[in-house]
C-alpha cells in the first residue's frame, strides 16, 4: 500500500533528518511512529506527501512512486493522502465548513472554489463528516471560535473529505489534554477501520499510541530502531528509542476505560 | 555552590551592551552627540524675517475663526467631488494591481525572479515622491485630475504591495502547508491558505491609504493634477485665508471621518 524504499533527508544545514528509512505499512493498518524530538518523525510524514523533498530513495502509493511526480501528478497523488497535523492548522478566519471543504480543493475549479460552489455531493459529505465527528452544528462557526479539541476533528474531517487511501498524522495530540487526546485518537482509529485506512501517526505519548494501534515503530536519530507489536514495547527498546531512564511508569497497563464519546 | 556560581551570586547583573567593545560604544554616542549639536547651528534663522512673517501668519490662523464656504462654494464643490473621484478611483485601481504584485514580493509565495519584478516595481514606486510623480505626469498629460489620478494609483501600488507582501511573509505556513497538502493547486492555495490570513491587514490597509490618498488629492493640485488642491491654491494665491481656511477645515472633517469609517470595519474584519 505504502511503501518507502531507502528514503533519505539531508537538510541544506547538513543535519541528516532521516537515514535511508525502508519501511512498508499494509491497506487498513494503523502504525505508531515514536521517537524523541528530532528523531525525523516530522520530517518523514512530510517526506512522503513532498511537503518537504526528499533527497534520495523512493515512496511508493500502490503502483504509484511519489518522489518523482512534477507539478500536477503531485497534486493528483496528494489527494490520495490526507494529512492531520499537530496545531490542527485549520485556516482560522475561514468558517468550519470552508475549512472542511478545503479538502476538496484538488477536485474541484478554481471558480469553484473561490465561489464556494462546491458540488452537492462534497458539501453532502462535509455534512455527514461533521455530524459523524459530532460537530454539525458547528459549521458555521469561524474555526478560531472552537476548541482544541474541536479543532482537530474539523481536521480529522478536512483529511477525510479527501477520500484519502492513507493518512498522515503528525502529533494530532500533542497539544490536548489527556481525555480529549484519548478521544482524538480513538476517533482517528475508528474512522480508520471503518473505512480500511492505512495510517502513520506520529506520537510522542507512547502510552497512548500502545492504547490505539497494531503496529509501532520507533525512530532515532533518522533510523528505524523498533519495528513490533505494541506490547514488546519493553523498557529495553524504549532505551534504546530514547536513551536511559525509568520506563515502567510510561508503558501502558491500563486497559482502556470505556467512558462514552462525549463531545468536547 | 560551584566556585563558577559563588564568583556571580552577590554580583549585580547588567544587560550586555549592544555594542560590547566599550571604546567605539562611546566614540560612536559621542560622535553623535556632536554630529547633533554642529547640525543644528548650521541652521540659519533670520530673525527679523521671522517678526515680518509673524503678522501674516496671524492672519492666516485667524481665518479659521471666519471660514469662508460662500463666495467660492461652486469652486469648492467641484473640487471636493474631484478629488473624492481621483481617491476613490486610484485607491480602487491601486488596491487591485497591489494584491498580485505584493503576492509575488513576497518570497515565501513566489518564485526568485518574479519576487525580484516585484520587489524592483515596489522599489521604483516607493522612491519616486507623489510630487515629483506628478510633475512628470502633468507634463504628460496636462493639467487635471487624470495625472492626479495616475499618480496616486501609482503611489498606492507602493504603498500597498510593500506591507502586504510583508503581511503574506510573516503568516502561518502551517495553515498554508495545510491547504497545500489536500492538492490544491496554487491559485486555491492561495485563495484558501494565504488571502484569508491576510485579509484584516489588507482591508485595514486599504482604508487607510484611501485616508492617504484623500489627503494626497489635496497636495497634488497644488502642481496641477487637479482636485481640491488646485482650488486651495488659487484660493492662497489670491490671499483669500478666509475660504483656504474653509477648504481646509473640509478635508480635516472628512480626514475624520474615514478615520472614524476605519476604526468601525478594523474592529469588525479582526
Amino acid at each position: 500500500m505504502l511503501k518507502l524504499k531507502k528514503l533519505l533527508k539531508t537538510y541544506r544545514t547538513g543535519d541528516q533528518a532521516l537515514k535511508s528509512i525502508d519501511l512498508e505499512v499494509p491497506e487498513g493498518q494503523v502504525l505508531a511512529l515514536i521517537g524523541p524530538s528530532g528523531a525525523g518523525k516530522s520530517t518523514m510524514i512530510r517526506c512522503i506527501n513532498r511537503l518537504v523533498e526528499p533527497t534520495s530513495g523512493e515512496v511508493w502509493l500502490g503502483d504509484t512512486e511519489l518522489t518523482r511526480l512534477g507539478a500536477t501528478a503531485l497534486r493528483k497523488a496528494r489527494r490520495e493522502m490526507g494529512m492531520i497535523f499537530q496545531e490542527y492548522a485549520l485556516v482560522e478566519r475561514l468558517t468550519v465548513m470552508e475549512n472542511v471543504l478545503s479538502g476538496r480543493l484538488g477536485y474541484v475549479g478554481f471558480w469553484r472554489s473561490v465561489l464556494r460552489r462546491f458540488p452537492q455531493s462534497d458539501v453532502d459529505e462535509a455534512f455527514r463528516l461533521l455530524d459523524r465527528v459530532g460537530l454539525l452544528e458547528m459549521a458555521d462557526k469561524r474555526a478560531d471560535e472552537l476548541s482544541g479539541g474541536q479543532r482537530q476533528r474539523v481536521g480529522i474531517c478536512r483529511a477525510l473529505i479527501q477520500n484519502p487511501k492513507v493518512l498522515l498524522v503528525d502529533e494530532p495530540t500533542a497539544s490536548l489534554d489527556p481525555k480529549t487526546s484519548r478521544q482524538i485518537m480513538r476517533l482517528i482509529c475508528e474512522l480508520c477501520a471503518e473505512r480500511g485506512l492505512a495510517a502513520i501517526i506520529n506520537i510522542h505519548d507512547v502510552a497512548l499510541a500502545q492504547m490505539f494501534v497494531q503496529r509501532v515503530v520507533g525512530l532515532r536519530f533518522g533510523a528505524i530502531e523498533f519495528d513490533g507489536d505494541p506490547t514488546a514495547l519493553t523498557p529495553d527498546v524504549l532505551t534504546t528509542i530514547y536513551g536511559a531512564e525509568d520506563w515502567e511508569a510510561t508503558i501502558a497497563v491500563v486497559e482502556d476505560e470505556d467512558e462514552p464519546e462525549a463531545v468536547v | 555552590m560551584s566556585a563558577a556560581l559563588q564568583a556571580k551570586v552577590g554580583q549585580q547583573w547588567k544587560r550586555p551592551p549592544f555594542v560590547r567593545n566599550a571604546t567605539l560604544r562611546w566614540t560612536l554616542i559621542g560622535g553623535f552627540v556632536a554630529y547633533l549639536i554642529a547640525a543644528y547651528f548650521t541652521i540659519e534663522v533670520n530673525w527679523s524675517r521671522v517678526y515680518e512673517g509673524l503678522d501674516r501668519g496671524a492672519r492666516f490662523v485667524l481665518a479659521f475663526t471666519s471660514p469662508d464656504f460662500v463666495s467660492r462654494w461652486t469652486d469648492i464643490r467641484d473640487g471636493m467631488i474631484e478629488s473624492i473621484i481621483m481617491t476613490v478611483a486610484a485607491s480602487v485601481v491601486g488596491i487591485l494591481i497591489s494584491i498580485p504584485i505584493g503576492l509575488g514580493a513576497a518570497r515565501n509565495v513566489a518564485p526568485l525572479p518574479i519576487y525580484m519584478i516585484c520587489r524592483g516595481i515596489v522599489a521604483v514606486s516607493r522612491a519616486l515622491q507623489e510630487i515629483i510623480v506628478a510633475i512628470l505626469l502633468v507634463a504628460i498629460f496636462g493639467f487635471g485630475p487624470l495625472a492626479g489620478f495616475l499618480t496616486l494609483s501609482f503611489a498606492t501600488i507602493g504603498f500597498l504591495s510593500k506591507l502586504l507582501a510583508e503581511d503574506i511573509e510573516s503568516m502561518d505556513k502551517v495553515q498554508a502547508e495545510a491547504i497545500r497538502a489536500t492538492g490544491a493547486r496554487w491559485s486555491q492555495w492561495i485563495i484558501y491558505g494565504v488571502l484569508p490570513q491576510v485579509m484584516p491587514r489588507l482591508i485595514g490597509l486599504s482604508i487607510y491609504r484611501l485616508d492617504i490618498n484623500f489627503r494626497e488629492s489635496a497636495i497634488l493640485g497644488l502642481v496641477g493634477a487637479g482636485g481640491i488642491g488646485a482650488t486651495l491654491n488659487t484660493a492662497f494665491d489670491r490671499y483669500e485665508y478666509d475660504t483656504a481656511a474653509a477648504i481646509l477645515i473640509i478635508i480635516i472633517v472628512i480626514v475624520m471621518i474615514l478615520e472614524y469609517i476605519s476604526g468601525i470595519v478594523r474592529a469588525r474584519v479582526q
